[in-house]
């Protein structure tokens, strides 16, 4: 589905992530861990195809297309779909005409924004004055209607109370469980994870992908109990764990 | 009525005055149409003609809340030996259903258009005014003069549309004052979406009876070449009256400056400003003043002021949803302009709505 080749990305002059190989097969979901400032939100940016960030070499395919110079809404309309950590104030514009903006029939409005609890924010302007919690149920909203194959989601817990954790992670389970449909997630506390069953799990570290598992939960204990930079160096201090076992994490 | 004249008024919100409770249309300083609907219970005619027919009305309320000596402008129009412009009458609790329209059109070379509009609004009673003022053609070192004062009695209701469209060589001097007494509502809408050579206009609303409340919107585009200052002031004169005032311009290269003041003299006023301009041009400037000024410890008085280009977040915000760079960008300048015009006829609603969405494809394109 998405396939990132020797990937190396620039915000102005500075390098952010360097020879990112990745791969996401149809159906599966990913997990990126990393600490903060590490090049999570660029890489998922770079996926989407936000301009601030310059591909210095590598290469993007999705459904097999090299998508790399395409704009992004044309990433969009291919079917990839993301939630950003602090989506921008759009006045005026209603979220109800959002919502339509991102492919949902002017009927099917009320119906989706139940699903999210959001019937109430409807003829608000986008995210003006919305709480955390409120930001992600409108951005997920949003991506109901897009319905995107590939969905990107950037700390989709980040300022949310528990009980918007729930309904959150149901419904982006709801978008990823579209036939075929796979998903990039960032998170650091990994709640998400309570409700998104996830497949794969990268580390990202100082601009590079360290550590590549098949079992999400366990890096995410690894990396609870030693740290990020003892999990990327293969000096995990918890005892048998099951993501280095031994085999090192690193490449 | 002469075709031309009918084709550019309509650019103002003018419609067929069977539409209309009552219509006028003043051309340079001849009247060309005045009428009111068979039983509409309001009275419409033009001011000069009004003053010969209630002389007490006269003494109660000509140049009662625009003082003749306020300026030049003034003056002029004060002194003018044959008085033009409109005159509205709603008496006690009467409710006015459709819309009073009146149009001044302009055409003469080197004239100088004098307007005196007295709108009463007596207690109790409601009307909506559209007004559109228009120019055509080439004009050079004309000016229009239009001296407004509107009377708004104890729980009564005003809305009063405003629409503008000047062409080159004339030099605009609106000078109005709205007295709301207790309980009253006025809602004002200013839309100039053609943009003026030279027009500096700073209308006055006060809120001189308890409880009385008004909202002032405005929506205007500047092009190169406009030199455009415009602002709204409100007096919050008596204790719990309300003001809001919301603003939007568009600057496509020419000179903006948009004010807004506030003045909160009396105990419990509430009142918020919100003053947004967007920069859709290398050139030219916007320059938002908004101003606060409270005399007692519990007025309640806000403002927000933001100027600035579209942010490229926005832009690719929309962009990640599936909209291109033109739509994106169109989709943010319309949600901009898109203030809440409450009052509004239907279809005119619709054709300013039209007017913004034709208006933000071509800027995005």
């Amino acid at each position: 589905m998405l396939k990132i080749e020797n990937l190396t990305v620039a915000i102005g002059d500075k390098q952010v992530l360097r020879n990112i190989n990745l791969e996401i097969a149809p159906g599966e979901t990913h997990v990126l861990f990393g600490p903060n400032g590490t090049g999570k939100s660029t890489l998922l940016g770079t996926i989407m195809g936000f301009e601030r960030y310059k591909v210095v070499s590598g290469k993007i395919y999705f459904k097999g297309k090299n998508i790399t110079d395409l704009p992004c809404f044309e990433r969009a309309k291919l079917g990839i779909g993301v939630m950003i950590q602090r989506p921008p104030t759009i006045r005026g514009l209603s979220l109800r005409k959002m919502v339509e903006l991102c492919g949902a029939k002017a009927e099917q409005v009320d119906k989706l924004a139940k699903t999210m609890e959001m019937q109430n924010f409807l003829d608000r302007s986008v995210n003006e004055g919305f709480s955390g919690g409120e930001l992600k149920r409108a951005e997920l909203l949003q991506l109901m209607a897009q319905n995107p194959e590939m969905l990107l989601l950037d700390e989709p817990e980040s300022g949310v109370d528990i009980e918007n954790i729930a309904l959150v992670g149901h419904v982006a389970k709801q978008i990823i469980q579209g036939q075929g449909h796979s998903a990039l997630i960032i998170t650091h506390l990994g709640h998400i994870l309570n409700y998104v069953p996830a497949t794969h799990a990268h580390i990202l570290y100082n601009g590079e992908i360290t550590c590549q598992q098949d079992a999400p939960m366990e890096v995410l204990k690894c990396i609870e109990q030693s740290g990020y930079s003892a999990c990327v160096a293969g000096k995990c201090v918890v005892d048998k764990c099951a993501s280095c076992n031994n085999k090192l994490c690193g490449r | 009525m002469d075709k031309k004249i009918l084709d550019r008024i309509a650019q103002v919100g003018y419609e067929e005055k069977e539409k209309r409770s009552a219509s006028f249309v003043q051309s340079n300083d001849g009247v060309v149409e005045s009428t009111v609907q068979k039983e509409q219970p309001l009275v419409l005619m033009s001011t000069g003609a009004a003053a010969k027919k209630y002389p007490e009305l006269v003494k109660k309320y000509w140049w009662q809340a625009v003082k003749p000596d306020t300026d030049e402008f003034t003056q002029a129009t004060a002194g003018a030996t044959e008085e033009h412009g409109y005159f509205v009458h709603v008496k006690k609790g009467k409710k006015i259903n459709f819309p009073v329209q009146a149009c001044i059109f302009l055409s003469q070379t080197g004239s100088s258009q004098k307007v005196h509009n007295v709108v009463i609004v007596e207690d109790g009673a409601e009307l909506n005014v559209i007004s559109g003022c228009a120019s055509e053609g080439e004009i050079k070192d004309a000016e229009h003069l239009g001296i407004s004062e509107m009377y708004i009695g104890k729980n009564a209701k005003l809305s009063f549309t405003m629409i503008h469209a000047w062409t080159k060589g004339v030099k605009v001097r609106p000078r109005t004052t709205v007295i709301v007494d207790e309980g009253g509502t006025y809602i004002s809408n200013y839309i100039n979406m053609e943009g003026a050579e030279d027009i500096q206009m700073n209308p006055l609303t006060r809120l001189a009876g308890e409880g009385a409340v008004c909202r002032l919107n405005s929506v205007l585009v500047v092009p190169k070449g406009c030199n455009m200052d415009v602002g709204g002031k409100v007096f919050l004169e008596v204790p719990d009256t309300k003001a809001e005032i919301v603003a939007r311009t568009i600057c496509l290269g020419g000179q903006a400056i948009n004010r807004g003041t506030l003045v909160g003299k009396a105990k419990g006023v509430k009142a918020h400003l919100e003053c947004h301009g967007l920069m859709l041009s290398e050139d030219g400037y916007i320059s938002a003043i908004p101003q606060l000024d409270a005399i007692t410890n519990d007025a309640q008085m806000s403002h927000e002021a933001a100027v600035g280009r579209i942010a490229p977040e926005e832009i690719e915000y929309l962009m990640a949803r599936g909209l291109n760079e033109e739509e994106a960008t169109a989709t943010i300048v319309r949600g901009f302009l898109n203030v809440n015009i409450e009052g509004l006829p239907e279809q005119l609603a619709e054709k300013i709505k039209n007017t913004i969405d034709k208006f933000s494809y071509e800027k995005a394109l």
